[in-house]
């Protein structure tokens, strides 16, 4: 008989709770080192679990590092190569940076241990919140949001909060009604209004020019009508282009008497090149993740401080971080604060990260990541723009903006041009996103990646170009290379699975 | 590069960027370090955190507690940590795999059905699940118990405040310190009953009862649970009758980190999943029948609802929540009951040796599992200064800094990392610290 091979089991690795063997241990802990008390004694029967933690997995040391390394190798990762995630910045994440962050003084402080044995920690805190108001021209910070979204919830909120405060202190006739509309482009990320509508917002959009811009004319008809809390604007907007018109659109804003908050996905075209705070913009949130090189870690933790105008900043989330003299201490007086929006201070860990970037880099250095992130997107779309449908004339900033259009007559689409990208060794760029562009695959190269590997992903764009004209199926059924095919999601999502159950179970249910 | 593409200086990269809107001089940040000054740099502030190198009783929402070493190893792997979202399936399996293995690990330990791939933080998951119950109910009154997390409150506040849902309070009994009230509380508006178990006081609350009595008037249970490792002890929620499970998992083998990251886990009964809020990973297969895992129901979320999602999370937790996969599968399922059993069994050691010196007390009758109220003979504030000073321990939490009327009380915090030594260090500083009070006195 034949010998029938099987992969290695790194290609089949299975779940923690299969590889389960009774009695298999992967710890060790000192023996208990007090008079032990009887456990009725401890805690009564009835509030003690009776199920013995059934289920949960038992397995060795090199059981548990096996399977999480093995399955560690079917993602992809920036230290792998380029992942041009659009609006996402994958940049290189320093390990000098993570070492910071271990040093045990940081590691192991309890955020409520006493101030005044916590002022390395809080001179961090300090110390980032200058940075980040001189790289926005913004002198408000906080840096108490935990990511992007939880940012610009924190910045709709204090928007609210602000206009309640102005408008009651007014006390203008008639217009007694709050103000309710947040603005915003159709290009926006979703996070935008599912944010303004937990603030209490109604959303408005606003359309996009042919020009892949705000379209100003919509946005005066918009605030004419006098409902207008303000505006969430992305800058370079999502189609990676700057938003020429900025200046004017801050000042339509305000003088409908709304104000402009600013979704920072996209500073890393900005950092060291222009500063929102010079642009009219009122607050804006920042993602350390992105912009500040903090890893994304797959899926978190990220860090979105928060910016303000001086006029906004009794509103900031509390309690702040202030220095008085040589002390730093944490103010939580702060009577028109929109409140806490995270226990205890924000993601410390992404504070520390992202203030050895900002130091490591220095004036010049960010302000040279901002220049090739944009010299890299730049590369790309003049390289592409013969092959590719490119909706937007303008030169991109940070990010350059494709289309299946030209792909899709011959029934190949963005969804396969990305699934075939996988197989030349690229992660795909960001698809179907901005929404207003039909099959959109936005680019972000960022600044950690050279001339060579820019110029791979440029054939390997071309060659895809012309699989799907010459060898559409091997588009169409892409990726090839990997572990697993594409996966069914609609099943997936009709009869959801989410969590492993024993088979015994299963089958009785 | 720059000529290839037709441009003479860096500068014509910005020439969309109208001149007025242009930085005129180079930011004020200093020059770039090198990697010695930068690492002596934040080695210098790190040694300004006193209280981060003394044996420590300080709970109340973030725990020391042991991590096995491979724990922050493997999630150092840049494969996990440089990975983005697993919006491409195919190459982010190892992600989509381990965040699987997550939900079902917080299912296990909660009890409960189903649960997300992590929230921000325990505050933040229980603002989540206030939202969620007043989307399950259409009730528009939620009741929280005074024993809760007061900076979780504080978090809730500021979610709702827009949400139209009005935030009531129950009381605390003064004897056993568990959350006391009157069933006439619970009329037709109230949407959920919230509690913490432990609660914030360290007393186990009688979950099945405040579960039969919420569901009783139509409410939903949300329970809030601060300290993940009385999981390995104490009856699930999900086994009590809870609806919503809001937990901070920083226990299970993250560091204290001055606050953050951590990871809130959320769990609910299957029924509710679709008003979940974050990212589901869910199983799928591909043509050849092969099994994966994809993100699932995105339905619910903001990328295709917008401003109709059940909430606006996007990035969450994910390295935090792989942390907190891998010391649940190291620890497993003996060995998440024996640091429970070693955090409750050094506490109540702790106990009888603090209730012991003259003048301190133990306020509540409740059970506890590793954090219990001591009531000292004189101002807990100034007590703790001199612990942490004259004996070189963080003794715990004044109370009197959430409230101000409990000027003598504090929170002890003892888990599997104290050893005998400390606790008996503890016990007598106290004793020290009242004598010399004594001293003082006469």
């Amino acid at each position: 008989m034949a010998l029938k091979a099987t992969p290695h089991i790194t290609q089949n690795e299975a779940l923690v709770f299969e590889r389960s063997q009774t009695g298999r241990r992967g710890y060790r802990l000192p023996a208990l080192d007090v008079e032990e008390t009887p456990l009725d004694e401890l805690l009564p029967a009835d509030v003690r679990r009776e199920d013995d933690l059934e289920g949960v997995p038992e397995l060795s040391e090199p059981d548990v590092v096996r399977h999480f390394t093995r399955i560690s190798t079917w993602n992809y990762n920036i230290d792998l190569g380029l992942y041009p995630l659009g609006s996402c910045t994958m940049k290189y994440n320093s390990r000098l940076n993570e070492r910071v962050a271990r040093i045990q003084g940081f590691a192991n402080l309890h955020p409520l241990a006493a101030e005044e044995d916590s002022q390395g920690a809080l001179e961090v805190m300090y110390e980032l919140q200058q940075h980040l108001a001189e790289i926005t021209g913004l002198p408000g910070v906080s840096l108490q949001p935990a990511a992007g979204a939880h940012g610009e919830m924190t910045g709709v909120m204090m928007i609210r909060a602000f206009l309640d405060a102005r408008d009651e202190a007014g006390v203008e006739e008639g217009s007694q009604r709050r103000r309710s509309v947040m603005l915003i482009p159709d290009s926006a990320h979703g996070t935008n209004p599912a944010s303004a509508h937990l603030s209490g917002f109604t959303v408005k959009a606003i359309r996009s020019t042919n020009e892949g811009l705000t379209d100003l004319g919509h946005l005066r008809e918009l605030c004419a009508s006098g409902d207008v809390a303000g505006l969430m604007l992305t800058n370079p907007n999502t189609c990676g282009i700057f938003e020429r018109n900025i200046r004017e659109i801050c000042r339509v804003v305000h003088e409908a008497g709304g104000l402009v908050y600013m979704d920072g996905a996209n500073m890393n075209a900005l950092v060291g090149v222009a500063r929102p705070g010079d642009m009219g913009v009122d607050v804006i949130h920042l993602n350390l993740h992105k912009t500040f090189s903090t890893p994304h870690g797959g899926g978190g933790p990220g860090s979105g401080p928060c910016c303000s105008t001086a006029e906004l900043e009794p509103f900031l989330p509390v309690p702040r971080v202030v220095r008085e003299g040589e002390q730093f201490r944490l103010d939580s007086a702060r009577p028109q604060s929109v409140g806490r929006v995270k226990a205890f201070y924000g993601n410390f860990g992404m504070h520390l990260r992202a203030l050895a970037y900002i130091l490591t880099h220095g004036n010049t250095g960010l302000r040279e990541a901002t220049e090739a992130a944009v010299l890299n997107a730049r590369f790309i779309a003049d390289s592409l723009s013969d092959t590719f449908d490119k909706p937007f004339a303008s030169p991109p900033m940070h990010e350059v903006l494709f289309t299946d259009k030209r792909q899709s007559r011959k029934g190949v689409h963005t969804l396969d041009i990305a699934k075939r990208l996988i197989d030349y060794g690229f992660h795909p760029m960001t698809i179907y996103f901005p929404l207003i562009v039909q099959g959109a695959m936005l680019v972000e190269p960022t600044e950690s990646v050279g001339r060579a590997e820019l110029q791979q992903f440029v054939d390997a764009m071309k060659e895809i170009a012309r699989e799907a004209i010459e060898d559409a199926d091997t588009v169409l059924n892409a990726p090839h290379t990997t572990r697993i095919g594409r996966l069914d999601e609609a099943a997936a999502a009709r009869k959801p699975v989410l969590r492993w159950r024993p088979a015994e179970k299963t089958a009785a249910a | 590069m720059l000529h290839a593409l037709g441009l003479n200086s860096a500068e014509e990269l910005f020439d969309s960027i109208p001149a007025d809107a242009l930085l005129r001089e180079p930011l004020k940040t200093p020059a770039a370090l090198s990697e010695i000054e930068l690492l002596e740099r934040f080695e210098s502030l790190a040694s300004r955190n006193a209280a981060a190198r003394r044996p420590s009783f300080l709970g109340a929402g973030a725990y020391s507690h042991y991590a096995p070493t491979i724990v922050d190893s493997v999630i150092q792997r840049s494969e996990f940590f440089t990975a983005y979202t697993p919006y491409q399936p195919e190459i982010s399996q190892g992600t989509l795999q381990a965040i699987f293995e997550f939900q079902t690990l917080v299912c296990q330990l909660t009890g409960m059905d189903v649960a997300n791939a992590s929230m921000y933080d325990g505050s933040t998951a229980m603002a989540e699940a206030v939202l969620m119950a007043e989307r399950v109910t259409r009730r528009s009154r939620v009741l929280v118990s005074d024993a809760v997390h007061p900076e979780y409150m504080q978090v809730t506040e500021t979610y709702v405040a827009h949400a139209g849902i009005e935030l009531g309070r129950l009381g605390v009994d003064a004897e056993t310190g568990r959350t006391a009230f009157d069933d006439s509380a619970l009329d037709k508006t109230v949407g959920a009953v919230v509690v913490q178990s432990p609660n914030f006081f360290g007393c186990v609350e009688d979950l099945k009862s405040l579960a039969d009595r919420a569901h009783a008037a139509g409410a939903l249970l949300v329970v809030v649970v601060t300290e993940s490792a009385s999981f390995g002890l104490l009856r699930p929620p999900g086994a009590c009758g809870a609806d919503i499970v809001a937990a901070e998992g920083q226990s299970l083998g993250v560091p204290l980190s001055f606050g953050g990251p951590y990871v809130g886990l959320f769990a609910t009964r299957e029924q509710y999943a679709r008003q979940m809020p974050g990212r589901l990973v869910g199983v799928a297969y591909d043509r050849e029948g092969r099994r994966g895992f994809v993100l699932t129901l995105a339905t619910r979320e903001q990328h295709i609802r917008r401003e109709k999602a059940t909430s606006n999370i996007c990035t969450n937790e994910g390295l935090i929540a792989l942390a907190a996969t891998i010391y649940m599968t190291t620890m497993g399922r003996k060995g998440l009951q024996e640091v429970a059993a070693q955090c409750a069994q050094k506490a109540a050691y702790a106990r009888r040796r603090i209730a012991a010196v003259e003048g301190f007390s133990l306020p509540y009758s409740a059970p506890v599992f590793n954090e219990f109220v001591v009531r000292a003979p004189l101002e807990a504030a100034g007590l703790l200064r001199r612990l942490a000073s004259e004996h070189n321990v963080n003794g715990g939490l004044a109370l009197s800094r959430h409230f101000p009327e409990r000027p003598n009380d504090l929170l002890v915090c003892v888990t599997e990392t104290n050893k005998r030594s400390e606790i008996d260090a503890l016990v007598a500083g106290l004793r020290e610290v009242q004598g010399s009070r004594f001293k003082v006195q006469s």
